[in-house]
């Protein structure tokens, strides 16, 4: 009996070691690790503040990451495509002005959603034509189409905010559905319907092939420049879906929203472990930096940390993530 | 009728001629070589072959009809397969998806189309053994050693059955096991009439599996040998007085 239970035993801990080491295959070391780091947050905030695993706290984490969850999923396809887009930030402000104008002016939900996602992926666009086309670098093309997008939404509006007439499209922002707020299913479903794309697609196929490699994807006959184009309209897509939750859980649309909010997708994003180089990186380790900048975010506001000090914290964060793909490169170069 | 001619084929980039006036002609199951200084002309001329430049002047004919490759898939359709110099991979693609690059196979479901993952690992795996490589077909193409890589791209080449086979300084990074390998593969497919423009710094290599070799010196055909009855002194000393214009 003794003897049967004890294999039992061996049986059962060798399929759970069997499983978690199948799972860190598939996840990579970095997911784990990061996995790790989020257990790590929770066991220390959950211990210092009782309010940690309330109802009201996780649904407010989940808040915390839709907006910039939404946008970084594009921005995690562009980047492991080789690129790079810093006019997110501007592309939700525009965006969000848009829809909120666009009701205003008694057009409809449904056509203001269509014009401000035109409008995104129009910047998507543009951006990806400079990049692909015009051949330059991408930061430099972007912080360009930041400034000018920006700039267009301070002398459309007149540096004036709009508020939002229509309360059926505020709503869609401050409900919940089973619970969860509309914004982290909208969030949720981007990533899901993205996160499966990817594998089974040429479009994530791609994604990979011309950030690994450009000059190959060409000599095998894949038209870089235009995929280039498909990625880069994408991230301005994604970003205009993000700018109309912005407006929709505000209720208003400022031409100084989501300001900087370019920060808070690229450290998700390369603290999930994508490639600052391309070529290297999973939308599931997004969604894994994200929770991990959220719940970090929420456990010093629970903690009473001043929200200045919280600013300091992301940039930590952002170079603590530059630092560690740059120890995976070089590993791999040596290796 | 030649299975490829090459007539009067001319690149020029800007003032500079890369290649000013070559012709030459090759049939089914006939392996030529392609040899010159660096600076001679063969990488734009295999680019032109391949449908990576287009000619500035004359023409690429394919069993008697004139091809003009709007890009390299045009001459991949054709059946103008090529294996780079520098391999042309992916690093951070798996052994099956560089195989497949850019001609993956697609599988129909409704309106949409999703790529037939199995189907490729499957058939990478195969090509692969052929090749005498059990690489896995999962495998990170950046963690292989340079031989292992020389195989993947030859793989590729050789998974869409080439009727015209381009081969740019195959044998680079392989051992001497593995130069085998791909020399007796070259063979093979002779034998089954596929073309083989060889481009290698190799003379053994060339010497061993090409029927004719064409000697190339500033863009131009500085003379054609054939090593049949030849030494291989001889033709190493003659191979040397066309690429350098003077008498070893």
């Amino acid at each position: 009996m003794t003897g049967s239970t004890t294999v039992q035993a061996r049986t059962f801990t060798g399929t759970v070691v069997g499983a978690v080491r199948a799972a860190a295959g598939r996840l990579g070391g970095f997911a784990i690790g990061l996995i790790i780091a989020l257990g790590i947050e929770i066991a220390i905030f959950a211990s210092r503040s009782p309010y940690f695993f309330s109802v009201i706290n996780l649904t407010n984490i989940g808040r915390g990451m839709a907006i910039v969850g939404i946008v970084a999923v594009g921005a995690t396809i562009v980047m492991i495509a080789g690129g790079f887009d810093l006019s997110v930030g501007s592309v939700m402000a525009a965006s969000g002005m848009t829809a909120a104008w666009a009701m205003n002016a008694g057009l409809g939900i449904v056509s203001a959603i269509l014009l401000a996602l035109a409008l995104g992926l129009t910047v998507g666009l543009l951006n990806g034509t400079i990049v692909a086309y015009m051949r330059i670098n991408p930061l430099i093309a972007t912080l360009g189409t930041l400034g000018i997008v920006r700039g267009l939404a301070f002398v459309v509006s007149g540096g004036q905010e709009i508020v939002v007439s229509d309360m059926a499209f505020v709503e869609l922002g401050t409900q919940e559905v089973l619970g969860i707020p509309i914004s982290v299913l909208v969030m949720l479903g981007v990533f899901v319907f993205f996160g499966w794309r990817m594998p089974r697609t040429r479009f994530g196929r791609y994604t990979y092939a011309i950030g690994s490699n450009a000059r190959a994807a060409k000599l095998a006959g894949i038209p870089v420049a235009r995929w280039q184009l498909a990625f880069y309209g994408t991230a301005g897509l994604l970003a205009a879906l993000g700018g109309l939750v912005t407006v929709a859980r505000v209720g208003s649309a400022q031409p100084t929203a989501n300001l900087s909010a370019e920060l808070d997708v690229i450290t998700a994003v390369i603290l999930g472990g994508t490639s600052l180089a391309g070529g290297r990186g999973r939308l599931f380790g997004t969604f894994l930096g994200l929770l991990v900048i959220a719940v970090l975010n929420n456990g010093l506001v629970l903690a009473d940390v001043p929200t200045y000090w919280q600013q300091v914290v992301k940039g930590i964060v952002l170079l603590t993530a530059v630092f560690a793909d740059e120890i995976r490169r070089s590993r791999r170069e040596e290796g | 009728m030649a299975l490829l001619e090459v007539r009067n084929l001319a690149k020029r980039f800007g003032r500079v001629d890369a290649v000013s006036d070559v012709s030459f002609t090759l049939d089914a199951g006939e392996a030529i070589g392609l040899i010159g200084d660096n600076g001679a002309g063969k990488s734009t001329l295999v680019k032109m072959l391949s449908g990576v430049h287009r000619p500035s002047g004359g023409s690429i004919l394919l069993e008697g009809r004139d091809v003009r490759f709007a890009s390299p898939l045009a001459a991949r359709a054709s059946g103008v397969e090529i294996i780079h110099q520098d391999l042309a991979l992916a690093p951070d693609l798996d052994v099956a998806a560089n195989i497949f690059l850019g001609r993956e196979p697609r599988r129909r479901f409704g309106p949409f189309r999703f790529l037939d993952r199995k189907g490729m690992a499957k058939k990478a795996a195969e090509v692969m053994v052929a090749l005498g490589s059990h690489v896995p077909p999962d495998r990170l193409v950046g963690e292989m050693s340079g031989g292992e890589r020389q195989l993947v791209a030859a793989a590729r080449a050789l998974e869409f059955q080439p009727r015209v086979l381009l081969l740019d300084e195959p044998t680079a990074a392989l051992s001497t096991d593995k130069i085998r390998v791909l020399m007796g593969l070259v063979e093979e497919l002779k034998s089954r009439g596929v073309a083989i423009v060889l481009i290698s710094h190799r003379f053994t290599d060339v010497l061993h599996v090409c029927d004719r070799v064409v000697v190339l010196r500033r863009g131009e055909v500085a003379g054609e040998l054939v090593p049949k009855g030849e030494t291989s002194e001889r033709m190493m000393a003659k191979m040397h007085q066309m690429m350098t214009g003077v008498s070893a």
